[in-house]
This record gives C-alpha cells, sequence and structure tokens, in this order.
C-alpha cells in the first residue's frame, strides 16, 4: 500500500516498502530490505529486482562497497532520533561514494531533524506519526549554513569573499 | 572584537525563530517531554532542581559592555537579579521561565549573543585563554581560531546528536590557560619550523567520572587544514562512540578503548578522503577573521612615570599594594595591565555576579579600556587593557563594588559549581564549603604565605567544578544518605597536566576547613623557600599529609 512521505521538498505517494526481517517470505513490489540481508542473499535478491537496503544505525555504507552504486534507493534506519550515526553515513554515501539515488531516513527521527538531515543528503523521509503538512516547514529553517555540506558545496567563509 | 555579518545575523534570527516554534509546539503538546530535550537543550536549557536554568554562550569568554549591560537587563526583566558565571566562561540563569526562554533568545540576538549549543550532545562553546591578545606569553592570539571554528561548528548537521557532549579549547599561550589536555580536543598553537601557525592536537582528555589526560594525536597540523582535520575527528567518534552507556559515551573512552595510534590511523583515514577539499581555510578567510581582533588603539605610554606613580600609590595604601599583586597581570603593551575582576568575595557563590555588578564592570571597561570584558575558567573577569596610571583609580571602584577581593590565585580563589543547592544531580552541597573555606582561611597574610594554590569543589563525579585538577580537590559524595567530601591532592590543569589523588576516606561538611588547614600546615612544614604547594607534594608524596589529617 503506497504511504505518504516527503521526498524532494514535497509530499508525495510512495511505494517501497520496508522490510525488517532478516529471513522470511517477503512481500511483491518495491522492497527495503536490511543491508545484512541483501549481503546474504544478494544473488537472489538481485534476481528478483526491485531491491533497495537499509543500513542499521551501527553499519557503515562501507559494507555495501562497490554495489553502492546499484541501488536507486538506500535508506538509513534511525532507531532512536539521539543516534545521530546515520547523518555521518548520509553524508559519506554522496561525498564519498558519489551515491546520487534517493537516499531516505527512516525509524524514528523527528521532524525538527529534517533541515540537518537534508543538509547531509537525505532527501526523502518516511516520517512516522507527524503532521506532514507542517513538517515541509522545518525544512526550511536556515537560509544560510557556515559548513560545506551537501546543499551547500562552498562554506561561509569562501562565499564571504566571493 | 568579532563583529556579525548579515549572514550571522540572518542565521541567528532564524534560531530564534526556529526555537520559538519548537516551544510553542511542546507547550501545545505536540512534541514528547523526550524528543523536547535535545532541542531544548541545544538551546542552552536545562530543568533543574528548582527552575529551568538556562547557559548563555559567551564566545571564547569574550564579551563587549553592550553585551554585559544587556545581560544585566536580561537577569532582571526574566531573572532574580543575578547570574553565575561557569567554568566554561558561559554565564547562567537558575530561574527563568520556559516559556520565556525564545524572548530571552530574541534579546540576546539583538546583541549578537545566543545560548547555541551550551547543552546537550553537540559541539560546545570553545574556551580560550581569558588573557588571549595581550598576554605577555603569547604566541598567537587564539580567539581568530576559535571564531573560524565557532562558525564551523555553529548547527553543524552531522554532529548534532553525538553520543554525548563535546568541548574543545584552544591555547595559543606559552603556558597553557585553557586546560587544553583535558577536553575532547585541545588544540594548542604553535610555530611550525618555517614560523608558520599551526596546531597540536591532543584529544580524549576529559574530567567527569573518568578523567583522563588528552593524547597527543597530531604534532603539527597546518593551520589551513584544521577544519577539516576536526571534522575528521568528529566523524570517526560520531560513528564509533559508544551509545549504550552515556557514562561510557565520551570520546576519551573511545580513544583509550581503541589506543591513540589507532584512533589517530582511523582520523587520518577519513581525513584523506576530505584534506584537500573545500574546508580548507583559504588566507583570505584567515585574515578576515584576524581583522577582528588587531589590538585596540593603545596611546604611548610613560611607563617609568607611571611605575614610579605605582609605587607611590603602593606605599601609600597596603590595600591597593595587595590588589596589584595578586589581581593585575602583565600585559604585553608598555604601560597597560590586564585586571582580575573578582567575583570571590567572601559569602558570594563563586561566580555570582548582579546585575548592578554586571553595568557597573560594563561602565568601567568603557572607562578604563575598550569597552571588553572577558569571562575566566576561574569564574572570574577581566578587563584586559587598563593603563597603569589607571589602576588606582580602578581599583578604587572595584573596591567600592565588592569587586575587588584580592585573592586571585590563592586558596580563597575558589572554583565551585553550584551544587546541591541548585543541581538536581548534586550529591552534596558545594557553594557553603567555599564559603566555610574562605571564612576560615581569611587572614591575608596567610593566604599569601601560601602563595599560589587551586582548590576546586565539585558537587558530584560530574566534576563541573574540576575538582580532579585543582591542586586541592573537594568532591561531594554520598555516604548513606549524608553529604561528604572526598579530598584530593596534586591535580594541575596546566601544562604539566596531572589528576589528583585521593586522600584517603571523606568527611563531613563542617570537618572540611579543618581538614584544609592540616593540609596547609603539612605544606608549609615541609617547603622549601621556592615551592609552592603542587610542588612540594610532588617531592614529598600523598603520605605526610595523609599521615597529619589522619592521625
Ligand atoms: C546546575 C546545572 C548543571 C548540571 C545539571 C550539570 C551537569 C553536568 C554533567 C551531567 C556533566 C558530566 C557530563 C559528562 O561527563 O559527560 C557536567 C560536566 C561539566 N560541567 Fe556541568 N552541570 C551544571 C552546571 C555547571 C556549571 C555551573 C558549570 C561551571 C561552573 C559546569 C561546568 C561543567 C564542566 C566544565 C564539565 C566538564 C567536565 C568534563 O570535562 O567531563 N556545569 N555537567
Ligand atoms: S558537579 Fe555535579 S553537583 Fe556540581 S553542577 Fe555538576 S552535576 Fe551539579
Amino acid at each position: 500500500m503506497p504511504e505518504r512521505i516527503i521526498k524532494d521538498g514535497a509530499i508525495v505517494e510512495d511505494n517501497w516498502q520496508v522490510v525488517r526481517e532478516l529471513e522470511g517470505d517477503l512481500p511483491s513490489g518495491n522492497i527495503i530490505v536490511p543491508a545484512q540481508r541483501w549481503l546474504d542473499e544478494k544473488d537472489a535478491l538481485q534476481a528478483r529486482g526491485n531491491v533497495a537496503v537499509w543500513l542499521a544505525s551501527d553499519q557503515s555504507p562501507k559494507i555495501l562497497g562497490d554495489a553502492i552504486n546499484d541501488f536507486a534507493l538506500i535508506a538509513v534506519d534511525f532507531p532512536a532520533f539521539a543516534d545521530g550515526r546515520g547523518f555521518s553515513y548520509g553524508r559519506e554515501l554522496r561525498e564519498q561514494h558519489g551515491f546520487s539515488g534517493d537516499l531516505r531516513a527512516i525509524g524514528n527521527f523527528m521532524r525538527d531533524q529534517l533541515a540537518y538531515l537534508s543538509r547531509c543528503g537525505f532527501n526523502s523521509f518516511a516520517l512516522q506519526n507527524s503532521d506532514l503538512e507542517a513538517a515541509l516547514q522545518s525544512l526550511q529553517n536556515f537560509s544560510v549554513h557556515y559548513q560545506v555540506s551537501i546543499d551547500n558545496p562552498q562554506p561561509l567563509f569562501r562565499a564571504r569573499q566571493g | 572584537m568579532y563583529i556579525y555579518d548579515q549572514f550571522d545575523r540572518q542565521i541567528i534570527n532564524e534560531r530564534v525563530a526556529q526555537f520559538r516554534d519548537q516551544t510553542q509546539r511542546y507547550l501545545a503538546g505536540e512534541i514528547t517531554d523526550e524528543q523536547f530535550l535535545p532541542l531544548r537543550l541545544q538551546n542552552g536549557l536545562y530543568i533543574q532542581r528548582l527552575a529551568p536554568m538556562l547557559r548563555i554562550c559567551i564566545p571564547y569568554g569574550t564579551l563587549n559592555a553592550n553585551q554585559l549591560r544587556k545581560l544585566a537587563d536580561i537577569t532582571r526583566k526574566y531573572d532574580k537579579g543575578y547570574a553565575h558565571f561557569s567554568t566554561r566562561q558561559n554565564i547562567q540563569l537558575n530561574w527563568p521561565k520556559l516559556e520565556e526562554v525564545p524572548d530571552i533568545l530574541a534579546d540576546l540576538a539583538t546583541v549578537e549573543m545566543h545560548a547555541n549549543q551550551t547543552s546537550g550532545n553537540c559541539i560546545r562553546n570553545f574556551t580560550a585563554d581569558q588573557f588571549s591578545g595581550v598576554a605577555q606569553d603569547e604566541v598567537e592570539d587564539a580567539r581568530p581560531w576559535c571564531e573560524i571554528l565557532r562558525q564551523w561548528s555553529t548547527f553543524h548537521p552531522e554532529f548534532a546528536f553525538l553520543p554525548r557532549k563535546f568541548k574543545i579549547a584552544i591555547c595559543g599561550s606559552k603556558r597553557d590557560r585553557a586546560a587544553v589536555a583535558f577536553h575532547d580536543i585541545g588544540l594548542e598553537i604553535i610555530k611550525d619550523s618555517a614560523g608558520e601557525t599551526a596546531f597540536k592536537v591532543f584529544v580524549g582528555g576529559g574530567l567527569g567520572r573518568t578523567p583522563v589526560i588528552g593524547s597527543m594525536i597530531h604534532d603539527c597540523l597546518p593551520k589551513q587544514h584544521v577544519i577539516s582535520y576536526l571534522d575528521a575527528i568528529l566523524r570517526v567518534y560520531n560513528q564509533l562512540g559508544r551509545r549504550d552507556n552515556k557514562y561510557k559515551a565520551r570520546i576519551k573512552i573511545l580513544v583509550k578503548a581503541m589506543g591513540a595510534e589507532a584512533f589517530k590511523q582511523k582520523v587520518e583515514e577519513e581525513w584523506q578522503a576530505i584534506k584537500d577539499g573545500p574546508m580548507t581555510l583559504t588566507q583570505d578567510a584567515v585574515d578576515h577573521a584576524f581583522s577582528f581582533f588587531q589590538p585596540p588603539a593603545y596611546e604611548a605610554q610613560d611607563a617609568a612615570a607611571a611605575q614610579s606613580t605605582l609605587d607611590d600609590q603602593r606605599l601609600s595604601e597596603a590595600r591597593f599594594a595587595a590588589w596589584l599583586s595578586h589581581n593585575t597581570v602583565a600585559h604585553k603593551q608598555p604601560g597597560y595591565a590586564a585586571v582580575n575582576v573578582s567575583l570571590k568575595e567572601t559569602g558570594v557563590a563563586p561566580g555570582d555576579i548582579t546585575a548592578e555588578q554586571m553595568e557597573a564592570v560594563a561602565a568601567l571597561s568603557e572607562e578604563f579600556g575598550f569597552g571588553e570584558i572577558r569571562s575566566t575558567h576561574e569564574q572570574n573577569l577581566v578587563l584586559p587593557d587598563v593603563r597603569k596610571i589607571d589602576l588606582f583609580a580602578l581599583w578604587q571602584k572595584l573596591d567600592a563594588l565588592r569587586l575587588a577581593s584580592p585573592v586571585i590565585g590563592t586558596l580563597n580563589d575558589i572554583i565551585c559549581c553550584p551544587g546541591g543547592d541548585y543541581c538536581a544531580l548534586a550529591n552534596a552541597k558545594s557553594i557553603p564549603v567555599a564559603e566555610a573555606i574562605q571564612r576560615r582561611f581569611d587572614d591575608l597574610d596567610y593566604l599569601y604565605d601560601l602563595g599560589e594554590i587551586e582548590l576546586n569543589i565539585s558537587g558530584c563525579m560530574n566534576a563541573c567544578g574540576h575538582h580532579h585538577i585543582g591542586h586541592i580537590g573537594i568532591l561531594g559524595v554520598d555516604k548513606k544518605g549524608q553529604e561528604f567530601y572526598q579530598i584530593s591532592l596534586g591535580g594541575s590543569q596546566s601544562n604539566d597536566a596531572a589528576i589528583g589523588k585521593i586522600l584517603g576516606p571523606s568527611f563531613a561538611q563542617d570537618e572540611v576547613p579543618e581538614v584544609i588547614s592540616k593540609l596547609l600546615e603539612t605544606y608549609v612544614n615541609n617547603r622549601t623557600e621556592e615551592e609552592r604547594f603542587l610542588d612540594t607534594y610532588r617531592r614529598i608524596g600523598i603520605e605526610p599529609f595523609k599521615e597529619r589529617v589522619y592521625a
């Protein structure tokens, strides 16, 4: 069943389904499986198609190796909003691995983290228990940034001199 | 001082608007307590035993007169007319109302101040030597580097949900007055063999439950790479720091577990990927930062004449003489001095200041300087640029304000956390212990004879009062529900960084002054002419002190 999410700054219907189980039957359609499951069942999953992966908060994108850019979508799970490891994974995927597909936050993050997540390279947000229309405003919290980030390739100290 | 441009102003105004919205949603029940916690902490707001506590940032301890006046205003308008300087150069309000905090932040923003990232698991305020820019032993002014890194760390999107808080200090002088060895990252400014500015980088120092002296992981980091290198350290910590146990979550635990060498290796790997990218500082950016910290318009002084006037004044007024030798500090500029404004008047909690005193100090900073004030991690203030010929007049005014207690650097210049009177985490009160010690040792001749002694008090093992690194440290402990105090000796926050050693079983509150007295006696009986308390302790060890106290 399609779900409403925030993607590229708008609310959209989305039919990627997150699979949490490490084994067992898979549903039909587009699925996001645990990275570990993908590593374990790579051949079968590749043959099935329509597969994306999600990284647990203790899994660096490095475990996906060269396959990173084969995925149309990579999700990062936030088991608790205070667990900020995923922010680093987002930047690493974009900056160091050149990942240009859909980078999605899933799990227990909150609306007030959207601006930072988006600066770290996330473009879609499966945000739970929130009024999505209202949440869109949180993406716009800041219009100027000091640091380099995915949406801001020049740090302010360079822009100031420009 | 740094002055905001339109970008800084935009960012800070957007921050106020963001927190106003978050507070409204919280009060309307749309955000849970648990979710609101990191949001309010990163805006300086703790919920305390008696009331919320708001920690306002004083970037690297630098304030101007208008900012200090605004702080006075705020304490009157939203609080009880006083505030408290912390050991990280910040200032705390003890009685603000949650629903008024957005207004306080908006008021602060009008004078380019804020409470960003003063609490929470993020990169905190950078601290630096309070004598930056005026110290005689300075290698390079730390303030421009603090400002460059303040901007890097402010709302850094990747590092707002770290395993634990993260504190960074920068020292720009030969003598370390910023305690770089006791921070998550400590930077020491050096000159490389070509005379270019570079940094020694220490990681994994800290106090708290597990005090650790930081390890050096770079002995000469070229200045243009400082941002990318710190980014790399934080990225390693953010990914590998422990999140399962908050008492093991600081970077010091990670560095210890991995070993400093392996940690350094990891940082190097991350660094290589980002090293020569857009984070590399440009010379223009460095020059821009330094342009805000140029020496003020000093006047040429007849240094000899000033000195002879001072000598006369000293002879005619013994209390001035005492203040002059203890509360003033040598200055780079001939004919000038830096002045400590003591917040250690007996009977007043160390670091506390009233709104009237703030306004008066703001006025004095204009009359006797260039309108600048510094806060120190010893919980005092500094007027950095006073003409020597004005010292007597300044002293008279400070004395009338009860801000001239001539005890800087002595036993009575106590560093003390708020403790059980204010803090929900406390095992024991700390302010009354500080006061009892100050009352017991109120004889200035005896204090001066004892020389340089640092006495630090924390109300619990979180160590906000830096007890581990006091020459004498006092720690509040809970003994079967009673408030007791454990004493340690031999800590040092300076270049010879050391963690104090526990003397033995703890004491009841009313025994503490007597115990301190016995420790001091032991020192006096054993010292050689040149030795400070710490030196004697290091030479003779802890045993003679133990014997005297537990005899
Ligand atoms: C009254 C409210 C306060 C609370 C609830 C509080 C809480 C804490 C806690 C829980 C820690 C330990 C954190 C850790 O080890 O990770 C800590 C550390 C610290 N606090 Fe406070 N604190 C308070 C006030 C202060 C004040 C007034 C000062 C300055 C006088 C201060 C300065 C520090 C410093 C310097 C540390 C660092 C010790 C280290 O490096 O581990 N705190 N505080
Ligand atoms: S040391 Fe303990 S008692 Fe003192 S302020 Fe920190 S947390 Fe509170």
